[in-house]
């Protein structure tokens, strides 16, 4: 593929021989969810290309946290986050004109990712079935909350709707001690990252198979069967052994943090071993030996007893002494952890989990990066998120050969 | 700012595109104090549109906006959410002037009419521009600058000294037909404020942009009414009523009087066509016409506008180039004017654009700051003047009210 | 009768023809006091003649265009080739607020009427000087008419047919002139309410028009583009044009500005073939499409008239409007009911109909409240009353041909 006239130098879209390098996406996603999902692929290397309502913009620019709280569509930590390493353009694909500039970019796309209900879909004629005609190695990844058939898909769900659809919800808290309390979604953006994840392998594992068959295929993403397969434990329970899980506070040890004096400890002891070495490590070196407590079940039996006693125990210490001296124990134990204590973490900082990106409005910040770190492509590349509408003429003019003319009459139409 | 001819008055403007817009923007040249409100995330229609910026599309680098919003604050607010029109409310409590151009359906349904506003601020003066005025069966008619134009009878007029009438009717050029209805509800609205001053009674001012076309060609109305003289864009007979072609261009000359018309034939050089009886006085020179303009035709041929233009008025003749964007900018006296100005732009740089077209002494316009970025006053307005937190702004914008 | 926004303002107007004579007119029908200072030895050719009529007029007092613009204003006559004009021409300025002029740049000062000079009878006096190109440069000594100050700003240029010579519109330009006058005029008056100031105003009608272009001027600023003229058409709506309608010069003007109201058009016109064309389907393919697209329209406008047109796309929230006559106008229902149009009683030419003012002011209304003066009307008000001059000095002053 050959660099327009139009591209800077300083504009090196290829990032160098990364994982995915190889790889070209379009990406039609709002919000969290499906920009999640294409976010892995850019962070490794794939070219994404981000298409985005013209003067609005993608939802996300609207919601904080903003930078130093000065609310702007360039300076949403949300959008910065989820953005990383994407190239921008806006386009407004209601209009014809909007839909027949995404077919031109759909034939030199590998992967389209999108999310729009599937009556959306249709009604914007952007269908597999016809977006296949004209791109038959396309793999197209349709995320939506309840997938493309059944009497749910044209059903509207946010995040929360999607966890509780999913069945996660209705457990938590578990352990409630405030069971006529309503259940909750997971925190932070759980629920929709989940499933941006989850859309992504199964986007990586079609585009594979293409690469080897030259076959495209149509990838139809359920958040709400996401979110299922993530409490398939619960669900298998149910169909197994018809017991139905709620949050209520059931026999369980150690389930839920305990508080520390300055936060929360989360313990675990399963075994007998890590039992034994449990009892001593908290002062109670006659529960080691206790016949009463020597099997799970018997714990399980007795844990209203040994909660508490953990619990009174717990106050005394600091979470991080705690966390650092159980695991020395080889027991495992880690502090219920703040933001900030994860960026002030020793662990995450030695394994460069934070990096600085330089952005044009927002200035240099730091952001999370990866959770992985590939020995033969690591991703130390990192572009900001672009401004709304940056790459519009590198991909317009440089990529479809449009003149600067036309994009200006474009703009003025509400296209892009 | 400095002491302007303005400076102490206070204006909220709930305008869009050019007509509105226009009207503040005179008065903020002129230091009013001149607090924009647009929508959230798209801001105002003129944002949209060229010429922008090296032909480099994008909503900071339009011409367009950045001519008509000189001088303003700039803050977004979605008037169509209850928050946003009692933020609104606040605000007008503190204004002098309220410039709107909603239809008058629109305003009644979001309880801003003058009526309501007047409870929460009873100096307010309140203008309204829209199409066809508050009253009248056309009142909830739609109507852009085109339309107006032919509303308002000049459009039927132009091209004037058509051959014939195969071909349509035309407006005039640029944005004539919206700027001038900015600058009549200036005047009005300047009358208001003057009247406030004086007598602390503020009022609602009521402005058709079809009456304001109108009253530019009222001679031509006045005469239909009291002559019953009809007129269209049909050639009639007059003398040089229309530019003449040079070498590079058109001029357009006028000779008036006998005074004119015999130092004109004079200029030429005496040609014997001239010494026709038939041309002798004005009103003959006029019903003739079409047997002199040729002759004149023919004769400009041969110079240049500007060349022409300068020899012409040496001998106190009336005459001017045609003049295109580019010769203006590189006029001599516009030069000599100060007419274009520069102003520097976080976005679009610095640029040069027109100012204004009169001199006031002692306190003389300047592009004190360039057309605002979309809400870059939002802090300074909401946090700074109406007392909301930096939390509470962020959540205004996460609500999309602002 | 409820109170005049600028009542107890005083205006001593030096200004002839239309462009001066409008802008203290319109400030006239706002409730300033206006007092036209003329003469028979400099009569305002708009007396005389109007070549938009095509005519010249019996006397001085028989215009019907002079009658249009200088409405509730006083007339005196003073004749300032002669000192002792001068002199009550300074004493008007006395008790006055504000002198408009629009000679030619200089000639008030060699006449002794300068600002410097009026300034010193009156300290916070507001005068206004317009002229064509304004008063300094290399071209302030030149005269203008309304054509060639539009040719100049740079309006000519920009209105007419893409492939027909520029145009020079009407008088309107002159009208606009004016407006801009009566604008900058009532920005001093604001200023010295305020702060108890005078000053001066130097206009220039070329540039009051330059200003009504700044988007052809910007986008020679920013991008060295030159702009041309473009008829009806816009930068990108379509369709946005005069449709020929039924009947003898009928059309009406359309402009579409976003697909809903595209859809809302095809519509109207029942749907057929051709509206449901991908060519014409967003903005973007109408606007490059769009001198097809003003055919097919005109095949559709052709079978009704122009209101007819203008009822059913109003109805279904499309802009559209006939392009009126000055005849068609008076027919009109909406024009009747904003009375915008009005009687006055005029005093040799009887029923005059004018134009008002296009502002409706709540408070203070801009009302007509007389024709404009015949020559001199107000001597006796002005120079008796309010200069105090006994009748014995005025008639000897009428005798010198000063009051002339």
């Amino acid at each position: 593929m050959v660099l327009a006239k139009f591209c800077p130098q300083e504009l090196i879209i290829r990032m160098p021989d990364q994982a995915l390098s190889h790889l070209k996406v379009l990406e039609l996603c709002n919000f969290v969810c499906g920009p999640y999902c294409t976010k892995l692929l850019a962070d490794l290397g794939a070219e994404v290309v981000k298409v985005e309502p013209p003067r609005i913009g993608d939802e996300s620019r609207r919601r904080g946290p903003f930078l130093n709280d000065i609310p702007h569509t360039e300076r949403s930590g949300l959008f910065l986050y989820l953005n990383t390493n994407k190239l921008g353009i806006t386009l407004d694909v209601k209009t014809r004109t909007g839909q027949s500039i995404l077919k031109e970019l759909i034939k030199q796309t590998d992967i389209f990712v999108e999310d729009n209900l599937p009556e959306k879909t249709a009604e914007l004629g952007l269908t597999y079935a016809e977006l296949k005609k004209i791109n038959p190695h396309l793999v197209m990844t349709s995320i939506t909350p309840f997938g493309q058939i059944g009497p749910y898909r044209n059903y509207k769900a946010f995040e929360l709707n999607s966890v509780h659809a999913g069945g996660e919800g209705y457990m938590m808290p578990i352990e409630s001690t405030f069971p006529t309390r309503e259940p909750v979604k997971g925190g932070g953006l759980v629920g929709d990252c989940m499933c941006g994840l989850s859309a992504s392998l199964a986007t990586l594992a079609a585009s594979y198979d293409m690469k080897a068959t030259g076959i495209g295929q149509h990838v139809d993403v359920s958040k709400q069967d996401v979110l299922m397969t993530m409490v398939g434990l619960e669900v298998a329970m149910f169909t197994y052994s018809g017991i139905v899980r709620t949050r209520h506070k059931r026999k369980a040890m150690m389930a839920t943090p305990k508080e520390c004096q300055d936060g929360y400890i989360m313990m675990s002891a399963f075994g007998d071993r890590d039992w034994q070495v449990f009892a001593r490590f908290i002062g109670k070196d006659s529960w080691a030996e206790e016949e009463r407590l020597n099997t799970p079940m018997k714990r399980w039996e007795n844990s209203d007893e040994i909660d508490q006693y953990v619990e009174t125990w717990a106050k005394k210490h600091k979470k991080n002494d705690l966390f650092h001296n159980l695991q020395a124990n080889a027991l495992a134990g880690a502090p219920v952890n703040t933001s900030e204590d994860l960026v002030k973490s020793p662990q995450l900082e030695a394994r460069g989990f934070f990096v600085e990106i330089d952005h044009p409005q927002a200035g240099k910040l730091n952001y999370p990066s990866v959770s992985y770190s590939l020995s033969g492509t690591p991703c130390n590349t990192w572009r900001a998120a672009p401004l709304l509408g940056q790459h519009n003429e590198f991909v317009y003019c440089g990529r479809l050969g449009y003149d600067k003319q036309a994009l200006v009459k474009m703009l003025e139409a509400g296209i892009i | 700012m400095s002491e302007q001819a303005l400076s102490h008055l206070k204006v909220l403007e709930l305008c869009n595109f050019v007509s509105g817009p226009y009207c503040t923007k005179l008065l903020a040249d002129l230091g009013a104090e001149v607090i924009k409100v647009e929508p959230p995330g798209i801001g105002d229609e003129a944002r949209k549109r060229a010429p922008f910026l090296n032909d480099i599309p994008h909503p900071e680098r339009s011409g367009l906006f950045l001519y008509l919003n000189t001088n303003k604050l700039g803050i977004t607010l979605d008037i169509k959410t209850t928050k946003g029109r009692g933020i609104l409310k606040e605000l007008i409590k503190e204004a002098d002037i309220l410039v709107e151009d909603n239809p008058p359906k629109v305003i009644k349904a979001l309880g801003l009419t003058y009526q309501e506003l007047q409870k929460i601020n009873p100096r307010l003066v309140m203008t309204s521009i829209t199409p066809f005025g508050q009253t009248g069966p056309y009142r909830d008619y739609k109507a852009y600058e085109m339309n107006l134009y032919h509303a308002g009878g000049e459009g039927y007029l132009l091209p004037t000294q058509s051959p014939d009438l195969t071909r349509e009717p035309v407006k005039a050029g640029g944005l004539v037909g919206d700027c001038i209805c900015g600058l009549s509800s200036a005047i009005a609205t300047l009358a208001g404020a003057y009247n406030l001053n004086e007598t602390g009674v503020g009022q609602y001012i009521d402005v058709s942009k079809q009456d304001v076309l109108m009253t530019m060609v009222l001679l031509e109305i006045a005469m239909y009414a009291n002559m019953g003289i009809v007129r269209n864009r049909l050639e009639r007979p007059l003398l040089m009523p229309i530019p003449m072609e040079c070498q590079d261009g058109y001029i357009m000359i006028s000779a008036l009087t006998d005074r004119e018309w015999q130092d004109l034939v004079k200029f030429m050089g005496n040609p014997s066509w001239a010494s026709d009886e038939r041309f002798s006085q004005w009103i003959l020179r006029h019903t003739n016409g079409d047997k002199i303009n040729p002759h004149i035709r023919e004769w400009t041929k041969s110079y240049q506008k500007d060349e022409l233009f300068h020899q012409l008025q040496k001998s106190a003749l009336v005459a001017a180039p045609v003049n295109s964007s580019e010769d203006l900018v590189n006029s001599a006296q516009m030069e000599a004017r100060g007419f274009f100005a520069e102003a520097e732009h976080p976005k679009a740089g610095k640029l040069k654009y027109p100012t204004v077209p009169y001199k006031l002494s002692k306190t003389p316009s300047k592009v004190e700051r360039a057309a605002p970025l979309l809400g870059q006053h939002n802090e300074s307005i909401y946090c700074g003047r109406l007392g909301y937190t930096k939390e509470e702004l962020v959540k205004l914008k996460e609500s999309g009210i602002i | 009768m409820k109170r005049a926004a600028l009542a107890g303002v005083r205006i001593a107007d030096f200004c002839w023809l239309w462009a001066g004579a409008y802008a203290t007119g319109l400030l006239a029908i706002l409730g300033a006091e206006v007092i036209k200072i003329e003469s028979m030895a400099r009569v305002d050719p708009s007396r005389m003649m109007s070549l938009t009529i095509g005519k010249a007029f019996e006397g001085v007092d028989h215009s019907p265009v002079f009658n249009s613009i200088n409405l509730n204003k006083l007339s005196v006559k003073l004749n300032l080739k002669q000192p002792k004009g001068v002199e009550l021409a300074k004493k008007l300025v006395q008790i006055s607020d504000v002198v408009s002029q629009n000679m030619r740049p200089g000639a008030m000062d060699n006449i002794g009427l300068g600002y410097q000079a009026l300034k010193e009878v009156k300290p916070d006096i507001i005068m206004l000087s317009s002229s064509s190109f304004g008063a300094e440069g290399p071209l302030r000594r030149y005269g203008g008419y309304a054509p060639s100050f539009a040719a100049y700003s740079g309006l000519t240029h920009l209105t007419g047919y893409s492939d027909a010579p520029p145009n020079p519109m009407t008088g309107s330009t002159d009208l606009m002139s004016a407006a801009t006058s009566a604008f900058a005029i009532l920005a001093a008056l604001n200023h010295r309410q305020n702060t108890g100031q005078g000053q001066l105003i130097d206009l220039s009608s070329v540039e009051s028009l330059a200003v009504f272009t700044g988007d052809a001027l910007m986008d020679y600023l920013m991008n060295g583009r030159v702009r041309s003229r473009r008829g009806n058409q816009d930068d990108i709506m379509a369709p946005h044009n005069c449709y020929r309608c039924r009947g003898d010069d009928k059309w009406v003007s359309i402009a579409v500005s976003t697909d809903e109201e595209w859809q809302a058009f095809c519509m109207v016109m029942g749907n057929t073939d051709w509206t449901q064309d991908e060519k014409f389907a967003d903005t973007y393919s109408r606007w490059k499409n769009r001198d097809e697209l003003d055919r097919l329209v005109t095949e559709w406008t052709v079978n009704f008239t122009h209101y007819e047109v203008t009822e059913m796309l109003q109805k279904a929230g499309i802009a559209a409007f006939p392009s009126l006559s000055n005849q068609e106008i008076f027919s009109d229902p909406h024009f009747k009911a904003r009375k915008l149009a009005v009687e006055v009683e005029h005093p040799t030419m009887g029923k005059q109909v004018i134009l008002g003012a296009p502002w409706k002011l709540s408070e203070t209304p801009a009302q007509v409240t007389k024709a404009s003066p015949v020559m001199g009307e107000n001597d006796e008000y002005v120079f008796g009353e309010l200069l105090g001059m006994p009748s014995s000095e005025i008639k000897q002053l009428v005798d010198e041909q000063v009051i002339y």
